[in-house]
């Protein structure tokens, strides 16, 4: 009896929480791991009276939710996923936001030696050679699709390699954990390596070459291809992220007093 | 060691604190499992009454494929719901995908065959123990059905808690139709997977240790009820 | 009255695992009284009992009433060895059958009052079946299967595993009934229980009727060696 009652009372309040005009955009973990999204969904509350439901998945996730028609737009960094996507009409167009950048980390004692090389493709030709162990993403998210992209920079071939690389299938925060875990290197988008928390032995190696900058862009489901994507809100929140307003928000977040993001949209 | 005892201290200071963000999803776990569960048992228990009573054609390979399911990954349901409620799928029109609704559906297939087997293996013995005497009495199925359950409720009770328990702490399936949207369909094990994916570990292990103990509580109170019950009529 | 009687019972055959445990049974019960089966232990009465109650699916044979099927089964009842008791209290163990029969919950009341006084188990009314003795247990099965009235009881060994006393209280009960017209089958192997209650008997060996008689004439005059030698107290196979 009980229990048909407390279901009954949560069926009622479950129908009765919805909001004015809600939108839902599936982004990637690495954004959302940066905190970034804390400072942007409370402004577009405030400004747009717009309550943005975020899908926090891996970048091929973000694609097939929006190639679905569950999402109403995406955000995501991985520019050759991304053209495919444009190609099969599944969004609109693509809009170009802001940028953050990827950094190499690995055990403090760094035995393959890549704090002072010149180049992301020296430091994992040195790993390579070291044959250290290495955490990848394996997750065919944007972050791993980089990573892959790095080493065949580097002239590497990943499917080749031997078991120091462990390709783990799972999120940046997961695959920061094993490699805290197993003192392996791994590839980490900036943001999430400030905001993790278990870093143990963990230290940042090598960053700052241009290659490893990630740029993210917006790209609204298109509207033909499902007739009930909220196309008009996505209009809206796009405006609203290329505006002066939003600029101030991402140029200025920091964490550690270290900035992550850089605004690059252009029109706004 | 230090990680535990830093979760058992942010599992106190969230509870004072009464955080309410935990609050929320705290609730929303309840509301999400306790409905779920309330679907799954109006399903379950007459099914595992139907295959105590009844003799069917089919009712070894229907037993065979309960026990079964009862060991399918959460995830499998989970992706299986996802593909059926997303807008290109058979029932996307109803939009109910990345919902609590979506959520409950998931877990009551998760939990229908674990709760049918257990309440299918308390029903059977009573019912070879009934066999004669409701057969001399006259009565149709449905009242042997209703007589079996009914009398074997405390036994039924522990199967629904087993449900709840698995519904509960359940993460893979919910994660992926529910997609842990921050105040809409956030639940006390995806905020975990969140934090653990965050390397928040006291978090994480302050949510887990909430759950847990709001878990210990419901099966307290609902055996509380059920002793009552022994004291006061039985 | 009844209109369920005579009870015919034509080449009826149990088989179970390729074994036949009953029949061919050929038998007519009619009249009032109440039949005493008797025979040694694995001849068959329990399971003669059953299959004329319904309880055991026929292999070939009928077992007939005068009444269709379905008004014949409400009109029965059925005491087992070892008494089922429901899982519930003495009382809603009464009112049970009641409530079946959509009989309104006070009367049902009522009804249950008045058994559970008639049996003795007025006191335990609010008492959990499961904790009854055995002897308790079996006045309750009996009990609960009157409260319906049925004009036709059958009882496997009701007083198997009952002290004297229990034993005369029951079949004080069972000549009352008899007396109000209900009509009795009943196994027992305590032959002056036998002697106490049978208006006729059936003498089961090999699982069919051996010998079928009024009960005077079959204590005093069996008509066959085995009858003869089993109430002689001998062991016959």
């Amino acid at each position: 009896m009980i229990q048909v009652f407390i279901g009954l009372l949560a069926a009622v309040t479950l129908a009765a929480t919805a909001a004015a005009d809600q939108m839902r955009m599936a982004v990637t973990t690495s954004f959302h791991n940066s905190g970034l999204s804390d400072i942007l969904l409370p402004a577009i509350r405030d400004d747009l009276g717009l309550e943005v439901q975020l899908l926090v998945v891996g970048t091929g996730q973000a694609l097939r939710l929006g190639a679905a028609g569950d999402v109403d737009a995406i955000l995501v960094h991985s520019r050759k996923a991304e053209d495919a996507f444009l190609a099969e009409g599944h969004g609109t167009h693509r809009r170009e936001i802001m940028y953050n950048d990827f950094v190499l980390v690995g055990p403090s004692e760094d035995s393959a030696g890549i704090g002072d090389v010149a180049s992301a493709a020296d430091a994992l030709q040195r790993i390579a050679r070291a044959r250290q162990p290495f955490v990848s993403r394996g997750d065919d998210s944007g972050t791993h699709k980089k990573e892959l992209s790095l080493w065949a920079a580097a002239g590497q071939d990943a499917g080749s390699f031997g078991s120091w690389y462990r390709a783990v299938g799972a999120g940046m925060g997961q695959a920061l954990n094993t490699a805290s875990a197993m003192h392996a290197y791994t590839m980490s988008d900036r943001a999430s390596w400030l905001n993790f928390g278990n870093r143990g032995d963990l230290a940042l190696l090598y960053a700052g070459d241009p290659v490893l900058f990630n740029q993210y862009a917006y790209i609204p489901v298109n509207p033909d291809k499902h007739g009930h994507v909220k196309f008009d809100l996505a209009t809206k929140l796009e405006t609203w992220l290329v505006s002066d307003r939003a600029r101030t928000l991402i140029d200025t977040y920091r964490i550690n007093g270290e900035t992550l993001f850089v605004f690059n949209a252009t029109g706004g | 060691m230090s990680d535990i005892w830093e979760g058992l201290v942010q599992a106190f200071l969230l509870v004072v604190r009464l955080d309410a963000e935990l609050i929320e999803i705290t609730l929303r776990s309840l509301q999400v499992t306790l409905t779920a569960l309330v679907v799954a048992t109006a399903i379950a228990l007459p099914l595992g009454a139907l295959l105590a009573v009844r003799r069917f054609r089919y009712r070894r390979l229907t037993i065979a494929v309960l026990n079964a399911l009862m060991g399918l990954p959460p995830v499998v349901v989970g992706l299986i719901v996802y593909i059926l409620l997303s807008r290109s799928g058979p029932f996307g029109v109803f939009g109910l995908l990345f919902t609590p609704t979506a959520m409950i559906i998931a877990q009551v297939i998760i939990i229908v065959p674990l709760i049918a087997s257990i309440a299918h293996q308390a029903l059977r013995e009573l019912w070879a123990e009934y066999h004669d005497l409701l057969i001399s009495l006259n009565t149709t199925k449905t009242q042997r059905m209703r007589a079996i359950l009914w009398d074997s409720r405390r036994a039924l009770l522990t199967a629904a808690l087993a449900g709840f328990g698995r519904a509960i702490g359940e993460v893979g399936a919910i994660m992926i139709v529910g997609g842990n949207i921050d105040h809409s369909t956030r639940v006390l094990t995806t905020a975990i997977a969140l934090e653990t994916g965050k390397g928040d570990f006291a978090l994480a292990l302050g949510l887990g240790f909430v759950l847990i103990t709001m878990a210990i509580l419901v099966n307290l109170s609902i055996h509380a009820l059920g002793r009552t019950e022994t004291e006061g009529r039985w | 009255m009844s209109g369920l009687l005579p009870l015919t019972v034509h080449d009826a055959v149990v088989r179970r695992r390729g074994k036949t445990l009953v029949g061919p049974v050929n038998l007519t019960i009619d009249g009032t009284g109440t039949t005493i089966v008797i025979g040694p232990n694995g001849a068959g009465k329990t399971t003669l009992l059953k299959m004329m109650h319904g309880l055991e699916r026929l292999r070939s044979g009928t077992v007939r009433w005068a009444a269709p099927d379905a008004e014949a089964r409400k009109q029965q009842a059925f005491v087992s060895q070892t008494p089922v008791v429901l899982r519930r209290t003495v009382r809603e163990n009464l009112t049970y059958p009641l409530k079946l029969s959509r009989v309104p919950a006070a009367e049902a009341r009522r009804i249950a009052g008045d058994w559970a006084a008639r049996v003795g188990l007025s006191d335990m009314l609010d008492r959990r079946a499961e904790v009854l003795s055995g002897g308790e247990r079996q006045k309750l099965a009996l009990a609960r299967a009157m409260v319906r009235d049925p004009k036709v009881l059958f009882l496997d060994e009701p007083c198997a595993s009952l002290d004297g006393r229990s034993t005369r209280e029951i079949e004080e009960i069972l000549s009352a009934v008899a007396a109000a017209g209900t009509r009795i089958i009943m196994s027992t192997h305590d032959m002056g229980q036998a002697r106490r209650l049978a208006s006729e008997v059936a003498f089961i060996l090999h699982g069919r009727v051996h010998e079928f008689a009024e009960a005077p004439g079959f204590f005093e005059q069996p008509a066959t060696a085995q009858a003869r030698a089993f109430l002689n107290g001998d062991i016959v196979e």
